[in-house]
């Protein structure tokens, strides 16, 4: 498996941390990756032959389903008792606590201090440190280390920043950079190979590749909804690239910022890689620096702040924003599959506290009773008869929030559209799963991103009129589509604009690294995830290559008119005009 | 101009919105319009451009009318390619699924060019906004006036008029443009422009693309072979006087050295120039002038500097009349002077020695990050080091700007010089959206993705996460029981 190689990582692989850079890739290290891959191969084609198998395909359906049922009914968690539920602890007013702790240090984080860090980094990188192949892998191995043997504290920051259940936790944020940092340490060698291109016959005779080289100084500003993941997953993409970074965690997510804080110390370079805890004003000294990229995770407004302040210093920005993702829904669906891919891409993903949540449904006016039904027993199901109380849920981030989601819900002409839920508990902050139908179109409902449990189902007179509904309005991170009409597919793919979408299910592509991930026009600019990342926080330089011989005069004055019919030929790549031209041929005067 | 131009930004958007400009059909009938607007009037761009910069036929159509002919037929040859889907790797957990990058226009975008190549990089990026499937509008310089009114004429006799538009103005016409929502800007200029643009684009988040300049070395080895010599000398007297007069973003702006090599250089560059342009370069037809009064003043006034004064060893006569500036060569002028610390745009050459030609590293380190350096030598050790220890947009070596024609490689700077880049496929990039396409069936349904959770659940997602298909059977298998 090529995570055996993640999960055993030596110590003395830094051994060779200071030494120069080594790009290219020995003939050694491709063949140990090869046999890598192999040696995963009779799995893969077991599996495939078991998932093509017709026959297999609803049993392996059944089977799952069979066994989900089974535990569901024992309903025992053994091995969740170790960690206490937290939720019920009061909540801390995370930026006002940051400061304070800060200020009891004495240490405020000032535009001085800012500078000095920056300064400081810029040295490091600048000493080549953080360039060398051994640095980089050497780092993303640390955090993989990190990630396995603090996974505990991990899922413990998170129960206690959002009480997020510990499964959904694993997989959206534990796996996820598990994944992330992995791929880059089996792919980084070949990541960081200059790439070969043609020359033209222009410059003949000459060579060309394309190098990537790091940035320099980054800065990573991440959010509170997955702290863990949107802070790392960058993070793993800086290093690959050889950059210094500072991460700057959110403060509205207080457990897992100060646990960074403690975790990337112990594990990682830190005279590199830095992270700095704070709020508005904590950021605001940051941006005042020179950076030489940025990625910010967050807000459209925030973001016109940050893309402000970069364009001072002429620093590149990569903006991972959101908007309201829609779920345009077919009624020829498998109805029970399509209810439970919508309630996984929105309450038991971070209760629909995640950028590419689904934030509403669009489905024809008669479909929409059985989808409603469909939701109800699902979310039966999945919370239980009182989904405030499950413990399968994230709870609403704090009281800010959990108060502009009650608002959504209150104003006039919403609230009576509710279908079903509407329950909440402001001292658990929690809110359940709520289904509301044909609210205004002009309801601050449908007009911000709603970024919580409630979810307003749209109907429309036919499923194609849904297209023209996206795209009256910004942008979106990610569209959905669930359908078995082909056609309707196509027109979807073609005539929608969001950074990435998503047919027949939720979520997903974000777990998938061979897919950039980013938004375009509203929901942010750049991409990131898998190789995308590494090009996400790399310069490809051009470099071409000459030697001395094969030098044509016509490039220099003085200017003739044979010189120019020469470069016409030449240009237009035309062979007989170059020869004609030498020779002194004159087709014109 | 008055109403016209926020009108006509939502005409572009209609129009973008019916679909009219996605179609390749479009995008080819348009790329083939810009080769016959450059081909049928290249007369009229010649005389313009001699106009507004004193450019030679020649010049001409090496730098621009060339440079546009090349990039438009290069995009016709290859937009079938560019415009496919391209696959992306999915696990096989996801079977059976289907993953596609699709390239899609960002929709109405602006393209603000400058004034010293005035054709060239106007319609360059134009091509690649087309080539993406958007609509456009152009702002040429006002500062290269007959080159903006013959694009503001000529670009709607040949291309749609209800997608590609041309404004032309000032500061003031400049101001209110980026006033507007646009999907994308593409701006060549300067880093105060650059930071204008950019402040403005993040108003409505908009992407930038900035191409900026920046003060450009040439690193000069001592090489042994007088051919060499030769062949050197000429590339870097080409690539300082010849386009544009040194008024390029990726001329060469000064040169680094070994001291005892200092002499002989001067001395042939100084022959060469005699070669170029005569007895008497201002009388010569194949050097540009200075664009305007301005940038006559701003090139004589970093002269003036006594010090600078003192260090010139050739030339450094001028016209003020027909804003003529001699090729100059000055030989280690202050390093804190104006000439050396600003980017130069325009004749002079600096020669800055160094006692061993491998500190010129640190020389170009120690200064912002340029557009370009260029790098004349047979050491491959000394090549490799400087690929790898210093930051431009881009590197060549044994040449001078030669790399700006090269399709295949990416244009563009970092740091200072500026960010995102373009030529050949890249400017289809630029101008594009990669969008991530996935697409299931409703089966298999994979129910330990879903709550309530329980140990099996977190066992098998474990696994799931590994891709470790055997793993993941056997549980489903023992858990049966």
């Amino acid at each position: 498996m090529p995570s055996s190689s993640v999960e055993e990582p030596r110590r003395d692989d830094g051994s060779g941390e200071g030494t120069r850079v080594k790009i290219y890739k020995s003939p050694k290290g491709l063949q140990e990756e090869k046999a890598k891959t192999t040696s995963n191969l009779p799995y893969l084609l077991l599996l495939l032959l078991l998932l093509l198998h017709p026959s297999t395909l609803p049993l392996l359906h059944f089977k799952l389903a069979a066994i989900g049922l089974s535990v569901n009914l024992a309903r025992e968690r053994p091995s969740f008792q170790a960690l206490p539920r937290k939720a019920a602890v009061p909540l801390r007013v995370s930026s006002s606590m940051a400061t304070e702790v800060m200020e009891e240090k004495g240490q405020a984080f000032d535009s001085r201090k800012a500078e000095a860090l920056v300064r400081d980094l810029r040295s490091r990188f600048e000493d080549g440190r953080t360039r060398s192949y051994e640095w980089r892998v050497f780092q993303l191995k640390a955090i993989a280390r990190m990630v396995k043997e603090r996974e505990k504290d991990i899922l413990g920051a998170l129960m206690t920043d959002l009480s997020k259940p510990e499964l959904e936790a694993f997989v959206t944020e534990i796996s996820l950079t598990k994944s992330a940092c992995k791929k880059a340490i089996s792919e980084l060698k070949a990541w960081m190979k200059p790439e070969k291109v043609k020359t033209s016959i222009i410059t003949f005779p000459s060579s060309a590749e394309i190098v990537s080289e790091p940035f320099g100084v980054v800065l990573i500003i991440s959010t509170w909804n997955f702290p863990f993941l949107l802070s790392l997953d960058p993070l793993i993409g800086a290093i690959s690239a050889g950059n210094a970074v500072v991460l700057k965690p959110s403060e509205s997510a207080p457990a897992t910022s100060s646990l960074l804080t403690k975790l990337l110390e112990e594990y990682v370079d830190g005279s590199a890689v830095r992270v700095v805890e704070g709020a508005v004003p904590e950021t605001t000294a940051l941006l005042e620096q020179r950076w030489d990229k940025i990625l910010y995770t967050g807000s459209g407004r925030v973001a016109r702040i940050v893309m402000a302040a970069a364009a001072k210093h002429l620093t590149p920005v990569i903006l991972e924003l959101g908007g309201k993702c829609p779920a345009i829904v077919d009624s020829n669906v498998d109805l029970e599959v399509a209810a439970k891919r919508l309630m996984g891409g929105k309450w038991t993903c971070n209760n629909g506290q995640a950028c590419i949540a689904v934030d509403h449904i669009i489905t024809p006016k008669s479909f929409a009773p059985k989808l409603i039904e469909a939701l109800r027993a699902g979310v039966e199901e999945f919370f239980g008869k009182n989904p405030t109380e499950s413990q399968d849920m994230s709870r609403v981030v704090n009281r800010y929030h959990f108060a502009r989601l009650a608002k959504l819900m209150d104003e006039d002409g919403v609230s009576e559209k509710i279908v079903f839920g509407g329950e909440r508990d402001e001292g658990k902050l929690r809110i359940a799963p709520t289904v509301l139908l044909d609210v205004p179109g002009d309801s601050q409902i449908m007009q911000e991103e709603i970024f919580g449990p409630l979810l307003p189902i749209v109907t429309v007179d036919k499923v194609e009129d849904g297209i023209a509904l996206v795209n009256s309005r910004p942008k979106p991170l990610a569209a959905y589509l669930f359908t078995k009409n082909d056609l309707l597919k196509q027109q979807f793919v073609q005539r929608v604009s969001a950074g990435g979408m998503l047919i027949n299910d939720t979520v997903l592509h974000l777990t998938v690294p061979g897919l950039p991930f980013g938004g375009v026009g509203e929901s942010g600019m750049g991409s990131y995830h898998g190789k995308f990342s590494f090009d996400a926080f790399s310069h490809k330089k051009a470099v071409l290559s000459r030697g001395f011989v094969g030098e044509i005069n016509t490039r220099y004055p003085p200017y003739t008119p044979k010189k120019q019919r020469l470069l016409k030929a030449l240009i237009g790549g035309n062979i007989i005009g170059i020869i004609l031209a030498l020779i002194g041929w004159n087709t014109k005067e | 101009m008055g109403e016209e131009v926020e009108e006509s930004i939502d005409g572009l958007r209609q129009s973008f919105r019916t679909g009219r400009t996605r179609s390749v059909a479009w995008r080819k009938s348009q790329l083939g319009s810009i080769v016959r607007l450059v081909s049928e009037n290249e007369e009229k761009i010649f005389s313009a451009l001699y106009q507004d910069l004193g450019k030679h036929p020649v010049e001409c159509y090496r730098d621009e009318l060339g440079v546009v002919l090349k990039s438009a037929a290069y995009a016709l040859r290859n937009l079938d390619k560019w415009v496919a889907p391209k696959k992306g790797n999915l696990p096989l957990l996801f079977f059976p699924a289907r993953g596609q990058v699709i390239p899609e226009p960002l929709g109405v975008v602006l393209v603000i060019s400058s004034w010293n190549f005035p054709i060239s990089l106007a319609l360059d990026p134009v091509i690649g906004a087309i080539s993406a499937g958007n609509a456009v509008v152009l702002k040429p310089s006002e500062l290269a006036p007959a080159c903006s009114a013959f694009l503001a004429e000529h670009v709607p006799l040949y291309l749609d008029t209800k997608a590609v538009k041309v404004v032309e103005g000032g500061v003031d016409m400049g101001e209110r443009l980026l006033r507007q929502r646009w999907d994308k800007i593409f701006f060549t200029g300067g880093p105060k422009g650059g930071q204008i643009v950019m402040s403005a684009a993040a108003r409505y988040l908009t992407p930038v693309t900035l191409e900026l300049g920046g003060k450009c070395p040439t690193i000069l080895d001592t090489l042994s072979d007088a051919y060499d010599v030769k062949i050197m000398v000429k590339r870097i007297a080409g690539g300082k006087w010849g386009p544009c007069c040194g008024q390029a973003c990726i001329g060469v702006d000064y040169i680094l050295v070994e001291r005892k090599f200092s002499a002989t250089l001067i001395e042939l560059l100084r022959r060469t120039i005699k070669k170029f342009y005569g007895e008497n370069p201002q009388s010569s037809k194949s050097i540009c002038r200075i664009v305007n009064r301005d940038h006559f003043e701003r090139l004589k006034s970093m002269l003036k500097d006594p010090a600078v004064a003192d260090s010139i060893k050739f030339g450094g006569s001028m016209d003020e009349e027909i804003l003529f500036i001699e090729p100059t060569i000055l030989l280690d002028p202050p390093l804190d002077s104006e000439l050396m610390m600003s980017e130069i745009f325009g004749p002079l050459l600096p020669i800055i020695t160094v006692d061993n030609i491998q500190e010129s590293i640190e020389f170009i380190n120690s200064r912002p990050k340029p557009l370009a350096i260029y790098a004349f030598t047979k050491n491959e050790a000394f090549k490799q080091r400087i690929i790898k220890e210093t930051s431009s947009g881009s590197i060549t070596f044994n040449d001078v700007m030669v790399q700006f024609v090269c399709d295949e490689l990416p244009f563009g700077g970092v740091g200072q010089s500026g960010f995102g880049r373009y030529h050949g496929k890249y400017s289809f990039d630029t101008f594009s959206h990669e969008k991530a396409v996935m697409r299931r069936g409703f089966f298999p349904e994979l129910e330990p993705r879903y709550p309530p959770w329980n140990d099996f659940k977190l066992r098998f997602i474990r696994l799931a996460y590994r891709f470790n298909y055997l793993g993941l059977l056997l549980l489903m298998l023992l858990s049966r029981r």
